[in-house]
Formats: structure tokens, sequence, C-alpha cells
């Protein structure tokens, strides 16, 4: 059966990729931020003599190893800024704030961070400013809570930083760095049309105007031409089993008792092999060949597993090009 | 670099309709009619390509390996010559020159595509940034844009009304842009972090991009007035903005020259500056005088498919080459936060007779 039907109506679903990324630090950064812990920022001295603040491992100019650290001033110089009207998830303040990159007394370079100030009118570049520190801190570039203006503290000193050895008691040597983002997942016409199907019990594929191949599930293009796959082909609901595996360890969060098996399954009429759980028959007994149908799941959204239909195995030659 | 030993030209062009969203087509399908495009007008089938290279990125989506996805669009069977870079197609593109340079390959595929709708992609680019003292701040993509563009009015460089006046004639030339997202006079609109508004700030969108490269006497018979890629070279910047001044680009101008861009006058520049701000930065990098039309297109900032918008400034130069409204052009693109990379190719015509 072919049929040409008009796109369907938008699928659209929630997505989080969320991630906490676990990073070692060198031990330039592991002085800095251990320093930023004990109230301390620390510069490294690059080859040509600047004061790098925050620090790095290696001069952004030479490319060579850098480890003379220094200590700078709480206190700064705002070099530009912007301000922020509408904050967003995970930025240092929820209020309104500026941006700022901010040259420490003492350094050669700035450093970014959130600068806490009633409105824009009351930032310009060249103000004086000081860390706010955080209540808590753990050795992070947010145990800086932000800045602040310190325009009573005068201009900046002519004080060299002073040499620090970088060594701090119980140092920091990684960061947990968190991380979310939300998308709105939506998957394309072809997609659409197989999901829509699927809760209609119903399992469609899309064939190629080009070489006749039925994909299952449908992505929209044959790989093979790279042209668009238009016209839908219900398949199945029965197919066969042309190859397996045992699984054996049992995945988190998958309530499914091991061992069980795991196939590709070629339903009837399609070009190429699905994957799907085997279900309804021992684990030892599943062979290819193995005739099968669909068990929807308890919503009847789409197939929970696969089952033997107790039809007589297939004939290899009807699957063998499916392998 | 400059080209040595073969000359090696883009022949084919083409782009998608750039739009604010397009849930009703997944990646492959968003990519494929603009891949199409590009064969028909040279007459190629994917089985005369030598080398296809493509450039995305999975954050944009969310969708992991999805230039795996893409490559359904290609016909990738039997198994071709295949690259992929995780950044601006004109990434992509560099690469395939070279490939061509070499003469392991007479013909190539670039394409790149991004879709930025499904996701918040003022988050989503502060996940390029420094893990240890950028990233956990979150700065979103405006916000450091904009503590560039104060810089820049901190010294003199330009001011809001300057700013404003780029946007205008950027949407202005949009206008006659079938493809753009934005277009014709806007309001400038509110500060989406000042001093940057909304009218200097690119439109959110999905879009894709391909062009097809090729060598010698077979760009001649592909197309008839090939644009010959005569230099191209991309340089990198420090990543930490504050050790860099923000109102200059040193790695673009060294790109340029080293692309050969200050052998000649150039009649078109199509700059990849997502921000007003940004173009003032490039215009003093390349010393850019009033002779040379800036973004005919409209630019970025009337259309800026992340992962598309720097192949395209290449791809809309070599198409003014080939409709022959340009004869020698300059192309640029860029990626990371304020022009940390930028790349630089010098494209010409033949002659006319």
């Amino acid at each position: 059966m072919t049929a040409v039907t008009p796109p369907p109506e938008t699928l659209r679903a929630p997505l989080v990729v969320e991630f906490p990324f676990t990073r070692s630090l060198g031990p330039v950064q592991s002085a800095f931020l251990t320093g930023l812990r004990e109230r301390t920022v620390l510069g490294v001295r690059a080859e040509g003599g600047r004061v790098l603040v925050p620090p790095v491992e290696y001069d952004p100019e030479t490319a060579a190893e850098l480890r003379e650290l220094v200590e700078v001033a709480p206190t700064g110089t705002v070099t530009t800024w912007a301000w922020n009207p509408a904050p967003r998830p995970g930025q240092p303040l929820d209020a309104p704030f500026a941006w700022v990159l901010v040259r420490l007394d003492g350094a050669d370079t700035a450093l970014l961070h959130a600068l806490d100030a009633p409105g824009p009118d009351a930032v310009r570049t060249g103000m004086r400013v000081r860390i706010r520190w955080a209540a808590e801190r753990t050795g992070a570039i947010t145990d800086i809570a932000c800045f602040e203006p310190y325009e009573a503290g005068g201009a900046p000193g002519t004080r060299e930083p002073a040499p620090h050895s970088g060594v701090f008691d119980d140092p920091v040597t990684g960061i947990v760095a968190p991380a979310r983002l939300d998308y709105t997942y939506s998957p394309g016409r072809a997609q659409t049309r197989y999901l829509r199907a699927l809760s209609e019990r119903r399992v469609l594929g899309e064939r190629c105007p080009s070489c006749d191949k039925v994909y299952v599930p449908p992505r929209g293009a044959c790989p093979t031409c790279g042209v668009a796959t238009a016209d839908q082909v219900e398949v199945g609901p029965r197919g066969t089993v042309t190859t397996f595996c045992i699984v054996n360890i049992k995945a988190r969060n998958l309530d499914i008792e091991v061992p069980y098996v795991y196939a590709h399954i070629a339903l009837d009429g399609a070009g190429l092999a699905l994957h799907g759980r085997i279900g309804g028959i021992p684990y030892d007994q599943v062979r290819m060949g193995l005739r099968v149908e669909p068990v929807w799941s308890e919503d009847g959204r789409y197939p929970d597993h696969y089952r033997p239909t107790g039809e007589p195995d297939a004939d290899y030659d009807t699957y063998k090009e499916l392998l | 670099m400059s080209a040595p030993g073969r000359d090696v030209a883009i022949v084919a062009f083409a782009q998608s309709g750039h739009r604010r969203r397009t849930d009703d087509l997944s990646e492959v399908e968003m990519v494929m009619p603009v891949l199409h495009e590009v064969l028909r007008q040279t007459g190629l089938k994917t089985s005369d390509i030598d080398f296809t290279c493509s450039g995305s990125s999975d954050y944009l989506a969310g969708r992991a390996f999805s230039f795996t996805m893409t490559l359904d669009g290609v016909g990738a069977w039997p198994p071709i010559s295949e690259s992929h870079v995780e950044t601006d197609g004109a990434w992509a593109l560099y690469e395939a020159w070279v490939k061509l340079l070499t003469g392991e390959a007479d013909t190539a595929l670039v394409y790149s595509y991004g879709k930025s709708s499904p996701g918040p992609v003022r988050d989503v680019l502060t996940r390029q940034l420094d893990p240890y003292y950028l990233a956990p701040l979150w700065p979103d993509s405006v916000a450091l844009a904009a503590l560039q563009a104060q810089a820049l009015i901190d010294a003199g460089a330009t001011d809001e009304a300057a700013l404003a006046a780029i946007a205008a004639r950027s949407r202005a030339d949009a206008a006659a842009n079938p493809y753009a997202q934005v277009t014709g006079a806007r309001p400038q609109g509110d500060h989406v972090v000042a001093p940057l508004r909304t009218g200097d700030c690119p439109p959110i969108g999905d879009g894709a991009a391909a062009v097809i490269l090729a060598a010698g006497d077979r760009a001649r018979d592909l197309c008839a007035r090939p644009a010959w890629v005569r230099g191209m070279d991309h340089r990198v910047e420090a990543h930490s903005l504050g050790v860099r001044d923000l109102t200059d680009s040193p790695s673009t101008r060294l790109a340029a020259e080293r692309a050969g861009f200050f052998e000649r006058p150039v009649d078109t520049a199509e700059l990849h500056a997502p921000f007003t701000s940004q173009e003032v930065v490039l215009t003093k990098a390349l010393g850019l005088g009033d002779d040379v039309r800036i973004n005919p297109s409209g630019g970025a900032l009337a259309a800026n498919p992340l992962m598309a918008a720097g192949l395209i400034r290449l791809g809309e130069a070599a198409a003014g080459i080939h409709r022959g409204d340009s004869d020698r052009a300059l192309a640029h693109a860029t990626s990371g936060p304020c022009l940390q990379q930028n790349l630089v190719a010098v494209l010409e015509g033949d002659p006319r007779g």
C-alpha cells in the first residue's frame, strides 16, 4: 500500500541535556582556585613580565610554561562593561547587573565577572571596584560572588604584586561544572508521521523513489541515494529475527530482568531491520529466522517488545539480504 | 596561505531560506534541498564528488552525532571520502580547498547547517567557553559582544548611532536577498545587553548552505565564471577576553595578509559580523574604505544560521563573481567569542573579455 500524505502537524517534546563535567586542574589553575577559596587572588607572570589574572598555565603569546605566581589585590579597575537588564539562568546575580572586565591592581590583564550596581548610570569604564567574596567558597571562579563599586578606595596603588608560593593546605585539584540546557525536540516530517502511526499501532516506513528500499524507522532521506523518501508504506506488524544478542548486564534505570535477547527484526515489507527486545520465549531458544510480532506498551504508543508468532521459522534466503 | 600550483574555484553556491523556526523539518530534511541545488547547478551527481566536508555543532539542537544523520542527504554509499568539522562550514571549505590543492581531489562538496531554534542559543554558546574561569558564570553570547561594543565606544571608534546605521544598511540591502530572515527598516529596539540593542544583534534562526569546489579545467567546465580562491588563511587569538584588545582583530588582519588581500583592492567584502560592533572591528582591522561594498547580501545581521553563516559569506562572495557583479572579493568567517577565530579568503573572477 502506497500513499502520499501531507506533512502532519509538528510533534514537540522537551529534551533536557544535563551533564556534570568533572575537570582536573593544572598547577596554576589549582593554585588560583584554591586561592579564591582562601580569599587570595593569584596571577602568573608571563615571559614578557606581564601579570596575567586569571592566570594560565602557558603564555598566550609565546606558549612558554608559566609557573611564577604572584598575589594581586582584590581591588581593581573596570576596563569595559555591559549592562545586563535580564539575567539568565546560571549567571552570577539574579537582579540586573553589569558584566565587567576588571584589571585587578597589580595585574596587566582583565578578569570577567559581574558587578553589582543599582543601574547602568552607576557604571563606567575606569571605575574602581572590589571583590565581594561568596559566603561559602569551594575553590571555583564563583567564589567571587561578584564585584561591587569601591570608589572610596581611590586610585590603584603602585604596589608591585607580591611573590606567592601558590601553596595552600588542602589544595583544590578539580572542579565539577554542572551544565543543563533545555531544548524542545521536534522530529521533522518523516519521523512525525512514523510516531503518529505508531500511536495507532501501525508501523510506517518510507520508500526511496530511486532504489525502492523501504526504511523503518524512516529518517526522511535514503542514505544510499541521497534523496527524500516521500511514499509511506505500512510494514509488519510481523517480522523475522535476522540476528540477535543476549544481554547479561542490567542497565541502570531499566526494569528488565537479565539475561534477555536484543534482536534485529526485519518487519515484513521493510528494507532493513530495526532493533527490538524479544520476550515470551526463553532467551536461549531465540534463533535467527524466528517469526515475531509486536507487543505494545501499556499506553499503546510503541512496541514494548516482540514475541514469537508460532509460525514456522523463515527461510534464511528470505532475510539474508537484510542481515 | 596563497594557492600554490593549482587553481581552485567555488563553482556553485546554494542556501536555504533562513527561518526563525523549522520545527517541521529534521536536519537532513532542511539540508537536502540545498545539496540538491548545488548538484543541479553543476550537473554533478554524488558519485562525481571526490571529497565531501561538512560543518555543524551538535550542541545547537542538542542532538548527538547529528552530522551523521545529515550525511543521509548526501547519498554516502558506496562509502565516500568524507570529513566533518565541529565549527562553521567555512572551515570545512578550508579543509576541502587544501584537499584539492594537494591533488587528491578535483571536486568537493562542502555544506553546513545549524538549527538554533530548539535550544536557548545564547546559553548554549556559553558551553564553548573556557570551562574553568568563564563557563561557570554563563556569560551569554550577546553579553560578550556587548563588552566588545562598549570597548569600541570608549575608544571613540563608534557610537550607538553609527551601530544603528550599520544595522539599517544591512537590513536594507537584505531586502534584495530572498534567503534573508530579517529585512527592511526595523526599529533598533531596547537594549538586549547595553550598549547592544535588538537591532545590533543577529536574528536567531535555522538554515543551511552548500558550495561545490573544483580545480582547474574542471571548474571551467562546471561554471561560466568560476570564483577562483586566490588565497585563504585562518588565525586564532587568545580565548581569554581579558588578554585581548577587543577593539582590534589582528588575527583577521594576519589571515587577510596571508590570503593576499592587501596585494590589490577588492570591490566587495562579505564580513561575518553577527553584531554591528564587530563590523566596526573588522572594517578597521582590514582598512576597508568607502570604495568597498560591505555585505551586499545583508550579512549575518539579516540571517545568522550558526555554523552556516560563515560559509554563506564565502558563498555570497563567490555568487557575486559568478553573476559578474564582482571581480575580486574578500570573504570572512568567524567563530568563538568576540571574533576569536577568523578566516579570510580572497576570490577572483577571470578578467572580462
